[in-house]
């Protein structure tokens, strides 16, 4: 069977969740091969072959830390050169779609990028993207080269497949590029030990109408109640009130969760183009006429002041 | 030594507007108002700044487009940019991100330059890959996403805020930057700024001014094909109650038949 390279998200060899949907639906089109690089690469291969990667291949060196892109672009390429995989993918985040694109170029192929769904095709693996602001779903496909897909998150359910996951060092040359900008320093940022925005089954997320950064904990209270990631409208973020790294929407996260919750969010498009896909979606806003609304499951009009709270506390009741 | 700045900016469907695509699968582009990308707004201003701290510097706003493509250049020079290149073809139609690399990479080089700066992502296509496409083409570093960027004896320093860290990064011209919409807004074009953009030079290159080959681009030579676009169902309404003081409980009535509590 064909072989489909799948590049590996971890921090410190945990493999983030992404990367463990990847392997579904790379099990669709063909036969995992993970790669996994810098430090603590080689602690995924449990995780990686218990989801069904048939090897993983690893590298370490100071250089993935230290240099921006280009040298994970180069291991990459290698690994490439390697396998002569079926496919490409790589979990959409940033970096990931970056390192993709260069791959893409370099071997003389297509990209598609932010897929959600993906499935094997006479003529090679077909994606599902949705497009603007989430209103279409369109079905697309790689024609020249090897197709390099990425995948966004909450795109397929993790499944566990044991599979052999053996460790192969992969051999990787940096080129003279891989140097080019430099990382002259990192501030890794504090866990709230709330579950990941993007990976969340349930996201809660406060705007404008939450009005200061203290009335927050009305949003965050709500979170905690359901275990739940919180997020932000820009408007929210613009203030101060929240941080960036929480704003859903089109220059945000992008969310798919089982549930979102908006309160005091209006509903701008940017904002939706984060949060359309939920499956379930649920807004508090005092303004009957806010936009959202024509998207929620489930809304009511009233003060986010009065409600959040009251539901907080009828939730925490009811689970006791 | 004048520092040259290629600034790319995309022409693109209003968000605000009913976007739709064509019966060919590409962005209809008639039926809905065109503008200048809203987040390419804060690349001209990034490169407006990085110019008033150098010596000496000139802005040339780039765009890859139909006819209407020159009103996003119009309004980059509107608001400082010296020049324009509009580079406009019929062959270019339904061009995908890496054919659009190509061209763009192909005139930033006939332009000349020491930094390209991008904006975060297109707001129709949303890739956000274009500038690392456009580094790795180009030979030079990337240093994308940035949030605050400057550059100084030749060398760009910026920090990019990711999922898992802050970062501060450093290349040595030339480059090719990327900022997003944390970076600062965007100064408003002012009436003298308009009226001065209207004497500002625009070129005009095709593909053979580029030499490049009509079947490296367009919807023949995509490297990508999209097979269908559907509308998503608009979703059926739902259930919307008015708190009487009960808003919350209801809420939660609601979330446990949904097995969420
Ligand atoms: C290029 C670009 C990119 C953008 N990207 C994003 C993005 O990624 N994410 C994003 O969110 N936005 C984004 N925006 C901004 C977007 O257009 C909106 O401005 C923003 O989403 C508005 O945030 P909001 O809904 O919190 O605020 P508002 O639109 O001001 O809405 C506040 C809502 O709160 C309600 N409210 C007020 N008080 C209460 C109360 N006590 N109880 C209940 N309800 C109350 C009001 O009725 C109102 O509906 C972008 C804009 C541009 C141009
Ligand atoms: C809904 C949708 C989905 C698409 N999906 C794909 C896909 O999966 N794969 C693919 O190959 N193509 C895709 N395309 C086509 C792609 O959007 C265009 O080829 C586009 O010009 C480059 O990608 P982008 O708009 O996403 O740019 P991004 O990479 O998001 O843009 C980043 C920056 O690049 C610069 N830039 C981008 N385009 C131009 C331009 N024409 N002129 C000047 N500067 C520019 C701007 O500075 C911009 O801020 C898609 C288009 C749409 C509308």
């Amino acid at each position: 069977m064909a072989e489909v390279l799948v590049y590996v998200d971890h921090v410190d060899g945990a493999v983030r969740k992404p990367t463990l949907e990847l392997l579904t639906l790379a099990r669709r089109i063909g036969e995992p091969v993970a790669v996994a690089l810098g430090s603590g690469a080689e602690n995924t291969a449990a995780a990686l072959a218990e989801h069904g990667a048939v090897k993983v291949l690893t590298h370490d060196a100071a250089e993935y830390a230290d240099y921006l892109v280009v040298p994970k672009v180069d291991a990459l390429q290698a690994a490439y050169e390697a396998v002569s995989p079926a496919a490409v993918l790589v979990p959409s985040s940033a970096e990931g779609k970056e390192i993709a694109a260069r791959l893409a170029v370099r071997i003389g192929s297509g990209i598609i990028t932010d897929a959600t769904d993906l499935e094997a095709g006479d003529e090679g693996p077909v994606a599902t993207q949705s497009a603007f602001a989430a209103s279409f779903t369109t079905k697309s496909r790689v024609a020249k080269g090897t197709p390099v897909i990425t995948v966004k998150p909450n795109s397929a359910a993790v499944e566990a497949a044991p599979a052999a996951g053996a460790v192969e060092a992969l051999a990787v040359a940096f080129s003279d590029k891989a140097t080019g900008t430099k990382v002259t320093a990192r501030t890794p940022r504090e866990s709230t030990g709330r579950p990941e925005l993007t990976e969340a089954a349930i996201v809660v997320s406060g705007g404008r109408g939450v009005n200061g950064a203290e009335n927050f904990s009305i949003i965050e209270n709500l979170a905690d109640s359901l275990g739940a990631a919180v997020g932000a409208s820009r408007a929210a973020v613009d203030a101060g009130w929240y941080p960036h790294t929480n704003q859903v929407g089109q220059t945000g996260k992008s969310v798919s969760p089982q549930l979102y919750i908006a309160s005091g969010i209006s509903g701008a498009i940017q904002h939706r183009a984060g949060m359309q896909t939920s499956k379930t979606i649920v807004a508090i806003n005092k303004d009957a006429e806010a936009p959202i609304f024509d998207l929620v499951d489930y809304g009511v009009v009233g003060d986010l002041f009065d409600v959040v709270p009251q539901l907080t506390e009828e939730i925490k009741t009811r689970k006791g | 030594m004048s520092l040259r700045i290629v600034v790319t900016v995309k022409y693109v469907p209003d968000a605000t507007g009913d976007r739709h695509f064509a019966d060919d699968l590409t962005v209809d582009r008639d039926d809905v108002d065109g503008l200048l990308s809203e987040l390419d707004e804060y690349a001209v201003e990034q490169a407006l700044q990085i110019a008033e701290d150098a010596d000496d510097a000139e802005i040339t706003v780039l765009t890859v487009g139909p006819e209407d493509a020159k009103d996003a250049l119009r309004k980059a020079l509107s608001m400082g940019a010296d020049k324009a290149i509009h580079v406009e073809d019929d062959d270019l139609h339904g061009t995908d991100a890496i054919g659009t690399s190509l061209v763009l990479a192909k005139a930033i080089e006939k332009a000349g330059f020491d930094l390209v700066v991008s904006g975060m992502a297109s707001t129709d296509g949303t890739a956000g890959i274009v500038p690392a496409l456009l580094a790795e083409r180009l030979g030079v570093p990337q240093v994308t996403l940035l949030s605050e960027v400057s550059v100084e004896d030749g060398v760009v320093k910026g920090r990019r805020d990711g999922d898992s860290a802050s970062e501060q990064l450093e290349a040595s011209l030339p480059a090719v930057v990327s900022v997003t919409d944390q970076s600062g807004e965007a100064r408003y074009p002012s009436f003298k700024g308009i009226m001065v953009a209207k004497k500002k030079p625009v070129q005009s290159w095709d593909l053979s001014d580029l030499d490049i080959e009509a079947d490296e681009v367009g919807l023949g030579g995509s490297w990508t094909k999209v097979d269908s676009a559907t509308e998503r169902p608009a979703r059926t309404a739902g259930t919307i109650v008015k708190d009487e003081g009960e808003g919350g409980k209801q809420l939660a009535e609601f979330l446990a038949g949904q097995k969420f509590i």
